[in-house]
């Protein structure tokens, strides 16, 4: 008797928590809703399943309690009625995994008019590089990572020269526009994540990953490293400012390309 | 099925002689199992002290000064690896496994004694191996259980230079004795069960640990691979995981090496390790929940084949803890569908589990009370893992509490309550005394309702977004002031659980000098460990007689018969009479 009543009073409580906790999801700046979409879809099917489980379970445990002269029931199968539970919990799997893999679809196929932006990790800071006028970010390599070179771009490389390099953790997107954001890492594991984009990957050292989104609405998130880096890693933080295109523009003017920052560093060697 | 003559060994046992024979060096599958289930839980507790120090980091950010940052990831590195694989791996199997299968199955021992008692003493050295990384210069890793490189090797996590040396070779060690110990498991099974006890007359407890253990066996070779390919990185310079990277401004000497081939080894293993622990609690509650409500387990037949489907399918979902890890990102398409497709033969479990209570004839004792807090606690853990299974939801949750809220709740809180079912349970049994009921219920109520106050929450400061492996959160601005409310009340619910496992010691300790004689089969269940010549069982397990099986496990209840169960070793022309009339359970031959 008690434990049934503990039963439907969790049943209860955990339905309270969810619907009046202040701990839920920040509102999307981002093109995500598929996501949201399927993760309010899961909630449902999941609830649904969770309450009705659980309060057959409180029913059981209170309704098959020992008193004295109850016995059991023997039936050691029952086919029928496994193979209709079998084909109901697929059909539960089908509705919850068929917008998941839409919106997965849809989460790693970039669409054609992307801008594309760099998020460079490291030791537990952030910097981004933009591919400048041409569209192309220049080669790298950590071979030419030094204090001149940060970003570690092969200065032969002619579509680097143009490349604008942004130190200082803080990443201004243009609002309603797609951008496909390129991670790298020059050490460990990092993870770009900004909770309002809802989107999220790796940074892996050795190769290139990305993510792609379209900010939706002006702001400042943070980003924050979501991939266990070492003693700093809760403090790696970073900003995304998505701002109206001019003042994008106008922020993005005032960072130096790469070409530019060669020659000032030769400008300091050659000066007397 | 053809009889095997190794079942029925007439050579004379030979008895140790000596206490240090019996109770050290000894070769008696019992005292190997509580060898090991004594070290399992004592190496246990470090993690949950733990445990306790990270709480009240993340409740109380800086009250204790030397939880430092470094201090915070090396406890939260250890309480994760101790707690999966030196406590529940070697707990469930070491431990329940080597107690259980040759009992249930009607041996007198493992068939290779000698290999059983090296597999524990190597398991011990694996587990000094890795306490002594507490006491070495940096102390013990900080990389995370989960040991990603390059990070793990780098400077910039604690203990980079000793401590993942000890850890990679306490885990090789530990990989040793698991070989050797399941190896045996896997042998006895098949070789020596009793005559009449086919496979599919086996209780799901030995059908749990026997998949678990095949599972072992095909999957710790990947995490021995990648724990040797890793040292090999640290020590001579190779490059397996590492590719040209700077660290802390210098570059390092490697080139061409994949982070996410470990992370591919890493989880080959570590996925099936989840049913690697879950499989023998999945097997063992089964046979709690069908002998405490009087009735057979629903769907038995099911139940095994549920078993077998579900560690074969283990193998090929492993990648899904790596959806936003940089690997190639259509694998995410098989990967959800093969996991979500594993949740169609674990909900049937829970189903039988629930239908086996339907129309029972349910005694909540205290192994009872903790089989269907099991049952609530893993629907729980079960139905958010289809959220982080399911690719794209998982995008927003990977990584954040939810993560952690999740895997607690399915395979920490819901193995560790059939663990602590199966202890009440069989306690009688292993002891011959009975534990104190009163305090047995008072240690399930706070277990029970404390657990779940302290993962629910987690769920939620998951989909707020807060990630996991935080030192503290500091200001962030997305996060209101209300989530250190939360995070204050789950390190008061977790201080209280911690605290209330000392009742559980207490009683078991106290019971096991004060506690009144036990019945030999106090709950009137039918497997054949309850059916021993003596309890606790002896040195050889059934006296000069091997016992024979005639029916499954699982005859509860069965119109006609005189009493409510018939132990497997009744024949059939017995089964109208009572337990006290027939005498000595052992049949004579």
């Amino acid at each position: 008797m008690r434990f049934a009543i503990v039963i439907v009073l969790l049943v209860i409580g955990s339905l309270i928590f969810h619907f009046v906790s202040p701990w839920r999801q920040t509102p999307i700046a981002s093109n995500w809703g598929e996501i949201d979409n399927a993760l309010t879809i899961t909630f449902w099917v999941c609830g649904i399943v969770f309450v009705a489980l659980n309060l057959f379970l409180a029913y059981c445990v209170y309704k098959f309690r020992h008193r004295k002269g109850l016995k059991a029931t023997y039936e050691p199968e029952n086919m029928a009625l496994e193979k209709q539970l079998t084909v109901w919990t697929a059909v539960g799997i089908v509705v919850m995994l068929a917008p998941g893999l839409l919106a997965w679809n849809k989460y790693i196929t970039v669409p054609d008019d992307a801008s594309i932006v760099e998020a460079v990790g490291q030791q537990w800071q952030w910097s981004f590089r933009f591919p400048g006028d041409d569209g192309v970010l220049g080669a790298v390599a950590t071979e030419n990572i030094s204090a001149d070179n940060p970003f570690g771009i092969n200065p032969d490389d002619p579509w680097g020269i143009d490349d604008i390099l942004v130190d200082g953790g803080e990443l201004h997107l243009p609002i309603d526009q797609p951008v496909k954001i390129v991670l790298r890492s020059n050490d460990v594991l990092h993870n770009f994540y900004v909770p309002q984009f809802r989107a999220k990957m790796d940074l892996v050292p050795g190769t290139i990953t990305y993510i792609w989104l379209i900010p939706t609405r002006t702001g400042t998130f943070e980003i924050l490293c979501a991939e266990y880096c070492g003693v700093g890693h809760y403090v790696m933080r970073g900003y995304v400012v998505v701002d109206e295109v001019d003042e994008y523009e106008s922020w993005l003017s005032d960072y130096p390309t790469y070409g530019q920052t060669i020659a000032d560093a030769a400008i300091e060697i050659g000066a007397p | 099925m053809s009889y095997s003559t190794i079942a029925e060994d007439t050579r004379p046992l030979h008895h140790p002689k000596t206490w240090v024979g019996k109770y050290v060096w000894s070769q008696d599958h019992k005292v190997i199992a509580l060898q090991y289930t004594i070290t399992a839980v004592s190496v246990g507790l470090v993690a949950l002290v733990l445990s306790g120090l990270m709480r009240l980091q993340l409740g109380f950010p800086g009250m204790i000064q030397f939880i430092t940052p470094e201090a915070y990831y090396q406890f939260v590195t250890m309480h994760g690896m101790i707690m999966v694989i030196y406590l529940l791996t070697a707990l469930l199997l070491g431990g329940f496994g080597n107690y259980m299968i040759p009992l249930m199955i009607g041996a007198r021992d493992m068939v290779f004694p000698y290999v059983n008692m090296l597999s524990f003493w190597v398991y011990l050295l694996s587990v000094i191996v890795l306490m002594a990384s507490f006491f070495v210069p940096g102390g013990p890793t900080g990389a995370g259980w989960t040991l990603y490189p390059p990070q793990a090797i780098t400077a910039g996590t604690p203990g980079a230079t000793w401590g993942i040396i000890l850890m990679l070779a306490s885990l090789a060690i530990f990989i040793v004795a698991f070989t050797m110990g399941g190896l045996n498991y896997v042998t006895t099974v098949l070789q020596a069960r009793t005559r009449g006890m086919t496979l599919m007359r086996m209780p799901c407890t030995v059908w749990g640990i026997f998949v678990a253990t095949i599972l072992g066996l095909l999957a710790f070779p990947a995490l021995l691979v990648a724990a040797v390919m890793m040292m090999l990185d640290r020590l001579i310079g190779t490059s397996f995981f590492m590719p040209s990277i700077i660290s802390m401004g210098e570059p390092l000497a490697h080139s061409g090496g994949s982070p996410i081939l470990f992370q591919h080894l890493f989880w080959f293993f570590g996925h099936p390790e989840v049913y690697i622990v879950a499989l023998p609690a999945f097997g063992i509650v089964s046979d709690l929940i069908s002998t405490h409500a009087r009735k057979n387990i629903f769907g038995y037949r099911m139940m095994v084949w549920a078993i077998i489907i579900i560690g074969g399918l283990s193998f090929v979902v492993w990648a899904h803890h790596m959806y936003v890890s940089g690997m190639n990102p259509y694998f995410g398409f098989f990967f959800a569908t093969s996991t979500l497709i594993i949740a169609v033969p674990t909900a049937i479990k829970v189903y039988n589990w629930i239908l086996t209570l339907w129309r029972g004839d349910i005694h909540l004792r205290v192994p009872m009370l903790f089989a269907i807090g099991f049952i609530f606690t893993f629907i729980h853990g079960g139905l958010t893992g289809l959220f982080l299974g399911n690719v794209s939801v998982d995008v927003p949750l990977s990584d954040t509490y939810f993560v952690v809220g999740h895997f607690h709740m399915v395979m920490g809180v819901s193995p560790i309550l059939v663990v602590f079912g199966a202890i009440y349970h069989w306690y009688p049994k292993i002891t011959g005394r009975m534990w104190n009921k009163m305090l047995g219920q008072l240690h399930f109520w706070i277990t029970f309702i404390g657990v779940y106050l302290i993962y629910l929450p987690m769920h939620y400061l998951g989909l707020l977004g807060v990630p996991r492996r935080y030192y503290e959160m500091g200001d962030t601005d997305f996060v209101p002031a209300s989530a250190q409310w939360a995070n204050e009340a789950i390190t008061v619910a977790a201080l209280t659980v911690g605290v209330a496992q000392l009742i559980f010691f207490y009683n078991l300790i106290h019971s096991y000098f004060k506690g009144p004689k036990a019945d030999p089969n106090p709950w009137g269940a039918t497997s054949l460990e309850w059916q021993t010549p003596q309890t606790p069982p002896v040195h050889g397990n059934w006296g000069p007689t091997l016992p024979t099986v005639y029916r499954w496990a699982y005859d509860y209840s069965v119109p006609g018969a005189a009493q409510d169960f018939i132990p497997q070793n009744v024949p059939p022309e017995d089964m109208a009479q009572d337990h006290e009339t027939r005498g000595p359970a052992v049949v004579e031959e």
